[in-house]
């Protein structure tokens, strides 16, 4: 199917490929024009990054050939794809922090048996491109110290520098703010015009409606659809997406009660490297605060705040006690928080929420296992333990697994049921939902939303922080931006536009504050 | 007093610093080459004491002694290239590994060199290393001796500093080795082979380490017995934390430890009523000081001990 | 090709391992007795021999797995926490040296089962103290301790000489220099008349099912066992990672320390910078070839126990080498690395 402005650059053709009895991509077939941004678009663990994987050559799949320039790609040698002009920008990015930003431009570049290199030449090389590309960069700089954007910059330099002619992006702005992601999608096109082709991975419809020139659609694992993308609209591309009608829950108008937790000028870490910097919020029984920000900005010291893993250098963080005297939340450690009514769902399951290799009663009952509960005179309470879990299973329709099996075979999605299962059957006041859907399906999304939504009209004060703009605004009665460790005032979510609150996200508080309510804020 | 700065003064003081630091500095190089290519290898004192009665053996079988030297380093590739495998490709835990490989290198030299050797009263012993006076400067007051009067090994190991740290700074070859270090999947990505590269280094490294016990038995002492390398191994481990694991570095710290070593022998012949055990306790001592100083400030190659496994879901 | 996770690990195969690992060291073990000339069949013969060909050979053969079973139980408990204790050699010698040290002066005062319950607990303490030291580095200021445990074995057997050649020095004795005999009442009395098997052995086993009991079924196990696996997670529910750590440095210090406590009290009576051939290396093995399993540890130390005493054996009666017990065993161990390896992957093509 060749259209009439150019030639076919690459052809993925019938690829397959298995996980034992997964079928991670099923008879996959696309062809790339030369000087077009194809969008590829699916929801998490449709295919999308495996597919790429197998054209870069980290998988080789079963079945099937990819095809660049006409010449067939041997498969599983990511030097075979770079020599045939394919460069990759990984999701998470292949740097080592400690080398300087030309060692990790130059690598693999030279023929590994000569004797000196030639650094001089490479940097040449290398401010050419950069200038050529507008990507600017500082080749003695260590990685270790940029920020995030610039790291993204090397990345992609890293593929111009190998002379690649089609370049693959993987998630390119899960780590950006709105304006860098602008501006990323403008340098895209300008090496669209210029002969390069592009295929960019996202789940973001915003973003591939205004970047790209094709769209794709995978679904588990098959091409369920390809649409120019002035052809097709958001509503059908979600529809696609997703298949079946799963909407997500709704959430209905409730007045919220009194403040559970607040926090008053909380900053933590030494003064010259705050991650958290003078923050003050406030969430009240019956209500969800969200705080979406890119990631990056702080969440993860807000997390542990939250859970006791850090302690505030400056502020009070207070929870509402039974008497008149609010307890101090930041003195506490999680098992206390814990007893105090506090649940924590973590940003990371599998690096926080649960210890894979041990049974799932275990990961059920470890954070109260102190309890009398769960254990007696030092020993655990095995029989307590389990038939908790069996209770939890039951409850929140865990699929996959009884009380003895070992945790890591869950689904992503059934292992943050669990989580959230072991957070709401202690029965919390508070609770905070750490980035809760990353990462799963739209079927294991509803379910979380749900069951976040159930526990708000129970009376449970919910903070929730988020990368998804579209979930914080659906889930959330009012709205916070995390910027660079500071937080802008809270606004209603009925008063937050997409464009206010990317313009909150991006750290244009003053702005986005006149677009709502006319009154100038302090800035980020 | 005034015996200490006679000794610290004395030329076959610093003379014995530079012999004593020799093993030291092959070890720190091959341990510190591992680990920059991202692989802990504690099977460095059982690959030494394999290197020492493997060179030793073939010199006593007939051969000269470079041909001894190389044949050490041949059994240092072996072994690493049997760790390399276990950890690399198998990524089995580097800390065991390499436990075990010190107690089958170890087991199986002295049950060869058992096998092989008679021994009587005294072990049997070898013509070693002599030292190569070079014409000319090996006249030179102080210097004369100590840099100029070395064995051949000696100078072949100061030469490796400097082929290691021009190795591992100004070549395609060293970045890949760093980088595998610090990242494995960004090697992979760029179309190079890390698993490759890791087994390389090790094999290399432990090259090294083998020749760093062949010093002790083909210039040092000139026979073998069990136990002699008596945990200079462990402490080439610590000295490659000490050294920031640059080569330049490791020199220094051997050369220092070499120092306190040399001293304290002569220290125990002028300080009176001492047990001479203490004197010996110093170098492990020292190693563990050094480690505590350094160990706050250290930057550990990033993906240390981490194995490699690709796509692993 | 490439190596896929199993979903579940079938137990059949955890427990062929060892016995596959021992199977492969054994082979290797009689390409070398091949190389000295013997038939390795013959060979082996005698190792079965000297190890279980009469009575005597047997109880020779439990004395000498009865300190592999405690210094493989502080492995096991180490590292399983990831805890590297290397040092189990210089946790046995302080807990001998002490044992010796009291044995022969303060406790004799006391009658004689609370002496000996003293003795254990200061040989216990001790060796659990060696071991907090690099522990408590690691803690504070991130030394391995890898390094530290290793060097201290050093040190320790330094320190011990210099002991029995000053202060403990047994003045009785000619010769060779041994410390000062434990009293004779204190000695542990025999578990077969006229051989040198002990209630030590009994001991080892006790303490074997006391771990087996803490690890499985005590909050500090699911919580030790947890912080091995995932310290993030593990801390995240609440467990405290510097103080299972220090717990477990104790457990495991002591154990080796309590090893050497009873090699004392059971078999020699006093220290001798000879007393232990390794019992802390072979530890490591033990705990390894018993995938770290209390239960395993029992079994695994009778079959090293079983190696060493019959290569002794074989060497007298065939002129191999006795190293080549050492080389079987580390064989076994490496071996037993890649066994485990296949327990939790399966190659995929």
């Amino acid at each position: 199917m060749t259209s009439e402005t150019g030639k076919h650059v690459l052809e993925l053709d019938g690829i397959t490929i298995r996980f034992g009895s997964l079928v991670a991509n099923d008879d996959v077939t696309i062809a790339l024009e030369e000087g077009e941004v194809m969008a590829l678009l699916g929801e998490n663990g449709a295919g999308k990054t495996t597919l790429m994987n197998i054209l870069f050559g980290h998988y080789t799949a079963d079945e099937g050939e990819v095809r660049v320039f006409g010449k067939a790609l041997p498969p599983g040698r990511p030097r075979a794809a770079i020599e045939a002009g394919v460069g990759m920008v990984h999701q998470h990015f292949t740097l080592a922090h400690n080398l300087s930003v030309l060692d990790n431009v130059m690598l693999g570049s030279e023929p590994l048996a000569r004797l000196a290199s030639r650094r001089s030449e490479a940097r040449g090389k290398l401010l050419a491109l950069s200038e050529q590309f507008g990507l600017p960069v500082d080749p003695k700089a260590r990685v270790g110290d940029l920020s995030v954007g610039e790291r993204q910059r090397v990345e992609i330099l890293k593929a111009l520098y190998r002379d690649a002619r089609i370049l693959i992006l993987d998630e390119p702005t899960a780590v950006l703010a709105k304006p860098e992601a602008e501006q990323l999608f403008k340098t895209l096109r300008g090496m669209a015009a210029n002969g390069l082709s592009i295929i960019f991975i996202s789940h973001k419809l915003g973003e591939v409606m205004a970047g790209s020139d094709r769209v794709t659609v995978l679904r588990g694992g098959k091409v369920v659809a390809e649409r120019a993308t002035s052809d097709t609209n958001p509503a059908e591309l979600a529809a696609l997406m997703v298949g079946r009608q799963v909407t997500r829950p709704k959430r209905d108008a409730q007045a919220a009660g009194a403040p559970v937790v607040s926090a008053f000028n909380i900053s933590v870490g030494p003064s010259d490297e705050r991650a958290l910097d003078d923050v003050s919020f406030e969430v009240r029984s019956g209500e969800v605060l969200g705080i979406v920000g890119v990631s990056g900005n702080g969440q993860a010291a807000l997390g542990a705040l939250l859970s006791g893993l850090k302690r505030p250098s400056a502020g009070q963080l207070t929870l509402a006690g039974d008497g008149p005297e609010p307890i101090d939340m930041a003195a506490l450690a999680p098992r206390d928080l814990v007893k105090a009514g506090i649940g924590r769902v973590p940003e990371d399951r599998h690096a926080e929420g649960a210890v894979g290799e041990l049974p799932v009663w275990e990961n059920a009952i470890l954070e109260q296992v102190t309890t009398d509960q769960f254990s007696a005179r030092g020993f655990v309470r095995a029989r307590a333990g389990q038939s908790h879990a069996s209770e939890l299973i039951e409850r929140f329709d865990i699929r996959g697994a009884g009380p003895g099996t070992r945790t890591r075979l869950l689904s992503g999605g059934n292992m943050q049921k669990l989580i959230l299962a072991r957070v709401l059957a202690a029965g919390p006041r508070f609770i905070l939902a750490n980035q809760p859907t990353r990462g799963l399906d739209e079927g294991a999304i509803a379910a979380v939303h749900e069951h976040l939504l159930a526990a708000r009209r129970d009376g449970k004060a919910i903070l929730l922080i988020s990368e998804e703009l579209e979930e914080a605004l659906a889930l959330s009665d009012r709205v916070q931006a995390i910027v660079k460790g500071r937080l802008s005032d809270p606004i209603p979510a009925e008063e937050a536009t997409p464009e206010t609150i990317g313009l909150m996200m991006a750290g244009h508080w003053e702005v986005a504050a006149q677009s709502t309510s006319g009154e100038p804020t302090h800035a980020a | 007093m005034g015996e200490t700065i006679d000794i610290l003064m004395s030329a076959s003081l610093w003379a014995a610093v530079l012999r004593i630091a020799t093993p030291l500095i092959f070890g720190v190089l091959g341990a510190l080459l591992c680990e920059r290519a991202g692989v802990l290898n504690l099977g460095i004192e059982g690959i030494m004491t394999m290197g020492a009665m493997v060179g030793w053996l073939t010199v006593f079988l007939g051969a000269d002694l470079w041909t001894g030297l190389f044949m050490a380093a041949m059994s240092g590739l072996v072994m690493g290239l049997l760790h390399a495998m276990l950890t690399v490709p198998l990524g089995l835990s580097q800390h065991v590994s390499g436990l075990g490989i010190t107690l089958f290198a170890a087991s199986l030299s002295y049950y060869l060199y058992r096998l092989l050797v008679e021994v009587g009263d005294l072990p049997p012993t070898i013509e070693p290393f002599q030292a190569l006076n070079i014409p000319g400067l090996s006249d030179l007051p102080f210097f004369g001796p100590v840099l100029f009067s070395q064995s051949a090994p000696t100078y072949l190991a100061l030469l490796c500093v400097l082929i290691m740290a021009y190795v591992l700074t100004r070549t395609p070859l060293g970045l890949a080795i760093r980088m595998t270090g610090e990242n494995p999947e960004a090697v992979d990505a760029q179309g190079l082979d890390p698993i490759a590269i890791r087994i390389g280094a090790v094999m290399a490294g432990s090259a090294l380490m083998a020749m760093g016990g062949a010093f002790l038995t083909m210039a040092a002492f000139n026979s073998f017995f069990p136990e002699m390398v008596q945990g200079r191994g462990w402490i080439c481990i610590a000295l490659v934390v000490f050294a920031s694991w640059r080569p330049g570095k490791a020199l220094l710290g051997a050369l220092l430890f070499a120092f306190f070593a040399a001293f304290q022998l002569r220290l125990q012949t002028v300080v009176e009523g001492m047990p001479y055990q203490l004197f010996l306790m110093a170098p492990y001592i020292l190693s563990i000081v050094a480690l505590i100083l350094v160990a706050r400030r250290a930057q550990v190659p990033a993906a240390l001990m981490t194995p490699y496994r690709r796509g692993e879901r | 090709m490439r190596l896929e996770r199993r979903s579940n690990t079938p137990l059949m195969l955890v427990l062929t391992a060892p016995l596959l690992a021992v199977l492969a060291a054994l082979v290797l073990g009689s390409g070398l007795i091949a190389l000295a000339d013997v038939n390795p069949f013959t060979a082996y013969g005698h190792l079965v021999d000297g190890a279980f060909g009469s009575r005597l050979a047997i109880t020779e053969t439990l004395t000498r797995a009865t300190p592999l079973i405690l210094t493989g139980l502080a492995a096991a408990v180490a590292f399983r926490a990831k805890l590297w204790n290397i040092g189990g050699e210089g946790q046995f010698y302080v807990g001998a040296l002490m044992t010796a040290w009291l044995g022969h002066s303060i406790v004799t005062f006391l009658p004689a089962p609370l002496a000996i319950a003293v003795l254990i607990a200061a040989g216990m303490f001790v060796g659990a103290l060696l071991l907090a030291g690099p522990a408590y580095l690691r803690l504070r200021f991130g030394v391995d301790e890898v390094v530290t445990t290793l060097l201290l074995n050093f040190v320790v057997l330094l320190f011990i000489g210099l002991m029995i050649e000053g202060p403990l020095r047994d003045p009785l004795a000619f010769g060779w220099p041994q410390s000062v005999p434990v009293d004779r009442d204190l000695r542990l009395p025999d578990l077969v008349e006229r051989s040198r098997l002990h209630v030590g052995l009994l001991i080892a086993i006790a303490a074997a099912g006391i771990v087996w009991l803490v690890l499985a079924r005590t909050v500090f196990g699911i919580e030790s066992k947890a912080a091995g696996l995932n310290p993030s997670a593990a801390a995240f529910a609440g467990v405290s990672l510097p103080k299972t750590l220090m717990m477990t440095a104790f457990l495991s210090g002591g154990l080796a320390g309590l090893a050497g406590t009873i090699e004392v009290l059971g078999v020699t009576g006093n220290v001798t910078t000879t007393l232990s051939p390794g019992f802390g290396y072979s530890g490591i093995v033990v705990a390894m070839l018993a995938a770290l399993h209390p239960a395993g540890v029992v079994v695994a130390a009778i079959f090293v126990a079983t190696i060493f005493v019959g290569a002794d054996a074989m060497a007298r009666a065939t002129g191999v080498p006795s190293f080549i017990a050492d080389v079987i065993m580390s064989v076994s161990l490496l071996c037993m690395l890649v066994a485990l390896l296949f327990t939790s992957y399966r190659i995929r093509r």
